[in-house]
């Protein structure tokens, strides 16, 4: 999973492979902590407001 | 306690003696299947019938089935998002509870299925790059938490929770993106898919699973994929009426669950072609170069011909060709029964590439292999089902699943 793990190799199967799985991983990670960040920032910027319904 | 703040607004639920009764039916299945679990933890695989003849038995069988039905929410979420096709809004809430439950069952059987647990990560850590099921442990992981982030922005919406202005905007931002995580699902979907079918198809040591290739992925890869994303709205169909039966309300508009079948059943059709021409080239150039005619693979009492045509034609071309044309769609009794006739052709033609594939003899001095699962694979296959019924029942009680429910269940 990881270069230091012992049977990492430096060959197509291993980039391909291991790029896909963090591609993904790095888009629902990403996402992810846009949402949470963002929902700090519209949280403190609403201070005391009453929320607004979507 | 006081429910009602709790409970959406504009909607009517049950009283909370019926919800706790049938809540404590549920949980009792649930236990049961809880106790064999940790019996198979505790004592390991011996308490299974599986053998050297069936490695793979009825957990596998379940894990393909619940993630091909479990695909209506990844193609809904395709056709929502990326399609454009808004009006299914009003029942993709529910697509992906059912998703999620589809998804979360498959990894708790796998969690029961490899014995060991707690080496479950192994095959993150010490990934076999060579390897169908890597990719699909990987993908599945991945899916399923795409499935929870597209769960919790529902959560959040609870009355109560809604009323924190974080969970509100947190809420609120992850709708804002949500298409960017239905597209990583999708692609998610399609290779965890694929590679199930994969792993039946690359078995050149099984030639009734055997297929041909295109570049590196046999014909399964693709039918695996192209039945799931067919069969899986049928599934989410089936459970909403279900619901809808259970709780004696219209959830979910005609024309939106029409769309869908529409969808559906011409997904159904050209995957059941294209099954068909799979099965043909397989009948007639595959297993006979591997030296089996069509005939041996069906020479079983239990596996007969009747199985191939009640897989392709009763609950393939049926439920297809009710499904494309109006008329069918139009009428109650024949939407369900190609809809249920769907559900039931994706389960056997995962039953026959699990299990059917053990059974026939390879060797010309082997039999028929048979094999019975033990009350504890049974009690550990029913304990997801048993799991998707509180989840829903949990879901639509306190959540606003079904955006239409206030519009056609007015309160006077």
């Amino acid at each position: 999973m990881f270069p230091f793990s012992f049977e990492w190799a430096w060959d197509m199967s291993h980039m391909v492979f291991m790029g896909g799985l963090w591609y993904a991983l790095s888009i629902i990670g990403a996402g992810l902590t846009f949402c949470i960040i963002k929902a700090v920032i519209d949280t403190s910027r609403d201070g005391k407001q009453e929320p607004d319904h979507h | 306690m006081n429910e009602t703040p709790l409970i959406p607004a504009g909607v009517k639920r049950c009283s909370k003696w019926q919800f706790s009764l049938w809540m404590a039916a549920v949980t009792a299945v649930l236990l049961w299947g809880v106790y064999a679990m940790f019996l198979i933890w505790y004592k390991g695989l011996n308490q299974t019938n599986m053998n050297n003849a069936y490695g793979f038995a009825l957990w596998i069988w379940a894990d393909l089935a619940v993630i091909a039905l479990g695909g209506g929410a990844f193609f809904s979420g395709f056709l929502t998002y990326i399609i454009g096709k808004k009006e299914l809004k009003n029942i993709i809430n529910f697509a992906v509870i059912i998703g999620f439950i589809c998804y979360s069952s498959a990894l708790l059987i796998l969690a029961i299925d490899i014995g060991q647990p707690l080496r479950g990560w192994f095959i993150f850590w010490h990934a076999n790059v060579h390897s169908m099921l890597t990719e699909v442990a990987f993908c599945l992981s991945c899916y399923f938490a795409v499935l929870t982030i597209e769960f919790i922005p529902l959560i959040l919406e609870n009355p109560k929770i809604d009323k924190v202005p974080f969970f509100h905007h947190l809420g609120h931002n992850m709708h804002g993106i949500m298409a960017i995580f239905a597209a990583t699902g999708v692609f998610l979907s399609f290779f965890h898919q694929g590679s199930l079918g994969g792993v039946a198809g690359v078995l050149f040591g099984r030639p009734f699973a055997f297929r041909e290739h295109i570049f590196i992925w046999p014909f399964t890869f693709f039918l695996f994929t192209w039945s799931a994303a067919a069969c899986g709205p049928c599934f989410t169909i089936l459970v909403t009426w279900i619901t809808e039966k259970i709780t004696r309300k219209k959830l979910v508009k005609d024309s939106v669950i029409q769309l869908f079948a529409k969808i559906s059943g011409w997904m159904i059709i050209t995957y059941i072609i294209a099954k068909t021409i799979d099965t043909l080239y397989w009948a007639f150039v595959t297993a006979p170069g591997l030296g089996f005619k069509l005939m041996d693979f069906y020479a079983s009492p239990t596996y007969n011909i009747g199985l191939l045509f009640t897989e392709i034609v009763l609950c393939g071309f049926v439920p297809g060709l009710i499904l494309i044309t109006k008329r069918g769609r139009e009428n109650s009794f024949s939407l369900m029964t190609a809809v249920i006739l769907a559900v039931i052709g994706v389960c056997i033609n995962r039953w026959v590439m699990v299990l059917q594939v053990m059974a026939v003899p390879v060797l010309s001095f082997n039999e028929w292999y048979t094999y019975m699962p033990s009350w504890q694979e049974i009690a550990t296959t029913v304990l997801p089902v048993a799991y998707g019924l509180i989840v829903i029942s949990l879901a639509y009680r306190y959540l606003p699943v079904f955006p239409q429910e206030k519009e056609l269940n007015p309160i006077d």
